[in-house]
C-alpha cells in the first residue's frame, strides 16, 4: 500500500487557530468525555430507580418498567439521536422549543446527546441492576423482612450495597460504551473526537494520520478507565460472590 | 400535538423507503450477519488455539475492535477499503468501492469481534471430555471441531448470535455517516427535501421498533424451546 504518511500535520496549525490539531482532538476527546460523563449520571441515576422497580413485587410497577427497557432497546441509538434533536424541540411547547433550538453551538447539540446517551444507556443499567438483585440468594431479601425491616430499608441496607458491588464489573463495560456511544453525536454537530477527526481528514486530506491518531485517544481512555475501574472492583469485591452477576451480554 | 403531523408524506414516500432503504438494511444485515458469524467463529477458534501467535493476534484484533466506536471504524473502513482494494488487485491508484461493499466489509469485520466473544464462550461451553473422546476415536482437529464442538457450540449459543443480529440490525443505521441510503438514510433524505423531519423520524423509529421488538421476542421463544429440549 503506498500511501503517503506525514505525522508532522499533527503539529501544524489548526484551520480553527485554536492550536495544534493535536490539541484540536484532544479537546475533542474531552467533549466526548463530558458527554460521556453527563450521561453516565443520568444513566445511572434513572437506571438504578427502574432496575429497582423491576424487582419490586408489585406486578404493575414491574410491567412499567419492563416497557420503559422495551421502548429504548429497540430503536437504535442514531433514530433516538434524532428523535432528541430533531423531533424534541417541535413536540415541546413553542417557547421552550425555540429556546432549545437557539442554544449557542455546542450546548445545543451536547443537550440533546446528554439526554439521549442518557436514556439509552439507563436502559443497560437497569437490565444489570435487576441481573444484580436478583442474583442474590433469596434468603437475604428474606432474613431483612423477618428482622423487620420493610420494603424501602431492605433495598437500602441489604439488597442494593451488594447488587451494586455484584455488578460493577458490567456496569464498567457500560460506561465504556457510553464513551464509544458517545461519537454518534457527531451526527447532530457535536464536534467530539470522532467528529473533529473527520473533520480534520475533510481539511488536511490526511485521512489516515487523523483517524489513527483518534484511534490511539480511545485505546488509551479505555486502558485508564479499564485499569481505574479494575482498582475499584478490586476494592469493592464482595468475598464469595465473584462473577455472580451475569456479564455483559454483547452490544456495543 | 398532532395537528400539523402530515401523514401523507409517509404514505407517498413508502416505496422508496421500504425498496430501496429497507432492501439495502436487510440485506446488509444478513451479509454481515453471515460473514460475521463465519470470520467470528474462526476468531475463536485462533483465540482458543494453543499456537501462542495464534491467540495473541486473535486476542489483540478482538480487544482493537472492540474498544472503537463503531462510527470511527465505519471513517476507517470508508477510506481504507480502496487502498486494501488496490493493493489485492495490484493496482498503483485507491480503487472505487461503493458505500454498500464499505459498509458490509466494514460490518463483517467488526460484528466479527462480538461474534467471536459469543462463540468462544459456546465452544467453552462444550464439556472438554468430548474433544478427548473425539481424540481418542481418532479424529483430527478439523474433524472434532467440525462434527462434535461446533454444532453443540452453535445451538447453544443460538440465542445470543441471533440477539447480536438484532443489534447488528440497529447498528447498520449507523451507515448514514457515509451516506448510504439503508431505511433511515432514506428516510432522512425525504425528510430534508420535505422539510418533514417530525414525521419520518417518528415513523422510522416506530419501524425499527416493531422488527426489533418482534424479532427478540421470536429469540425468547426460540430460547426457551433450545433450553427444553437440552
Amino acid at each position: 500500500m503506498n500511501y503517503n504518511w506525514q505525522w508532522d500535520v499533527l503539529l501544524q496549525t489548526a484551520s480553527d487557530g485554536s492550536g495544534t490539531w493535536l490539541r484540536y482532538l484532544v479537546v475533542g476527546l474531552g467533549w466526548s468525555l463530558a458527554t460521556a460523563l453527563c450521561a453516565w449520571i443520568l444513566a445511572l441515576t434513572i437506571g438504578s430507580i427502574v432496575g429497582v422497580l423491576r424487582t419490586t413485587p408489585m406486578p404493575w410497577v414491574v410491567r412499567l418498567g419492563n416497557a420503559y427497557v422495551e421502548i429504548f432497546r429497540n430503536v437504535p441509538l442514531l433514530v433516538q439521536m434524532f428523535l432528541w434533536f430533531f423531533v424534541m424541540p417541535e413536540l415541546l411547547p413553542q417557547q421552550l422549543g425555540d429556546a432549545i433550538k437557539q442554544m449557542p453551538p455546542p450546548w445545543g447539540s451536547f443537550l440533546p446527546a446528554v439526554l439521549c446517551l442518557g436514556l439509552y444507556t439507563s436502559v443497560r443499567v437497569a437490565e444489570q441492576v435487576r441481573a444484580g438483585i436478583q442474583s442474590l440468594p433469596r434468603g437475604q431479601g428474606m432474613a431483612a423482612t423477618a428482622l423487620g425491616l420493610t420494603l424501602p430499608q431492605t433495598y437500602r441496607y441489604v439488597l442494593l450495597p451488594m447488587g451494586f458491588r455484584i455488578i460493577l464489573p458490567p456496569l464498567t463495560s457500560e460506561f465504556l460504551n457510553v464513551i464509544k456511544n458517545s461519537s454518534i453525536a457527531l451526527t447532530i454537530g457535536l464536534l467530539e473526537l470522532t467528529g473533529r477527526a473527520r473533520a480534520m481528514q475533510e481539511m488536511t486530506f490526511k485521512v489516515f494520520e487523523a483517524f489513527a491518531a483518534a484511534t490511539v485517544l480511545y485505546l488509551i481512555t479505555n486502558l485508564l478507565v479499564v485499569l481505574l475501574m479494575r482498582a475499584v472492583e478490586r476494592k469493592a469485591r464482595v468475598p464469595g460472590f465473584i462473577g455472580s452477576a451475569p456479564q455483559n451480554t454483547g452490544g456495543h | 400535538m398532532f395537528s400539523g403531523y402530515d401523514f401523507d408524506v409517509i404514505q407517498r414516500s413508502l416505496p422508496y423507503l421500504f425498496r430501496e432503504g429497507m432492501v439495502f438494511t436487510l440485506t446488509l444485515t444478513v451479509m454481515a450477519m453471515t460473514g460475521g458469524i463465519i470470520f467470528g467463529t474462526i476468531l475463536a477458534m485462533m483465540r482458543l488455539s494453543s499456537l501462542q501467535p495464534l491467540s495473541w493476534l486473535a486476542g489483540a484484533y478482538v480487544n482493537l475492535m472492540r474498544s472503537l466506536p463503531l462510527v470511527l471504524v465505519i471513517f476507517w473502513f470508508f477510506f481504507l477499503v480502496p487502498y486494501i482494494g488496490a493493493w489485492i488487485v495490484g493496482s498503483p491508484q485507491p480503487i472505487a468501492v461503493g458505500a454498500f461493499w464499505s459498509a458490509v466489509i466494514t460490518f463483517t469485520l467488526f460484528e466479527a469481534a462480538y461474534y467471536c466473544e459469543i462463540m468462544r464462550a459456546g465452544i467453552q461451553s462444550i464439556p472438554k471430555g468430548q474433544v478427548a473422546a473425539g481424540q481418542a476415536l481418532g479424529l483430527n482437529y478439523g474433524q472434532t471441531m467440525g462434527n462434535i464442538v461446533l454444532p453443540q457450540a452453535f445451538r447453544n449459543m443460538l440465542p445470543v448470535l441471533l440477539t447480536q443480529t438484532i443489534i447488528l440490525f440497529q447498528d447498520t443505521s449507523l451507515v448514514y455517516v457515509i451516506s448510504a441510503t439503508d431505511f433511515l438514510g432514506a428516510a432522512a433524505k425525504i425528510a430534508n427535501r420535505d422539510y418533514r423531519l417530525v414525521e419520518m423520524y417518528t415513523f422510522v423509529a416506530v419501524v425499527y421498533f416493531i422488527i426489533s421488538f418482534s424479532l427478540s421476542y421470536l429469540v425468547k421463544v426460540l430460547q426457551q424451546r433450545v433450553a427444553i429440549v437440552r
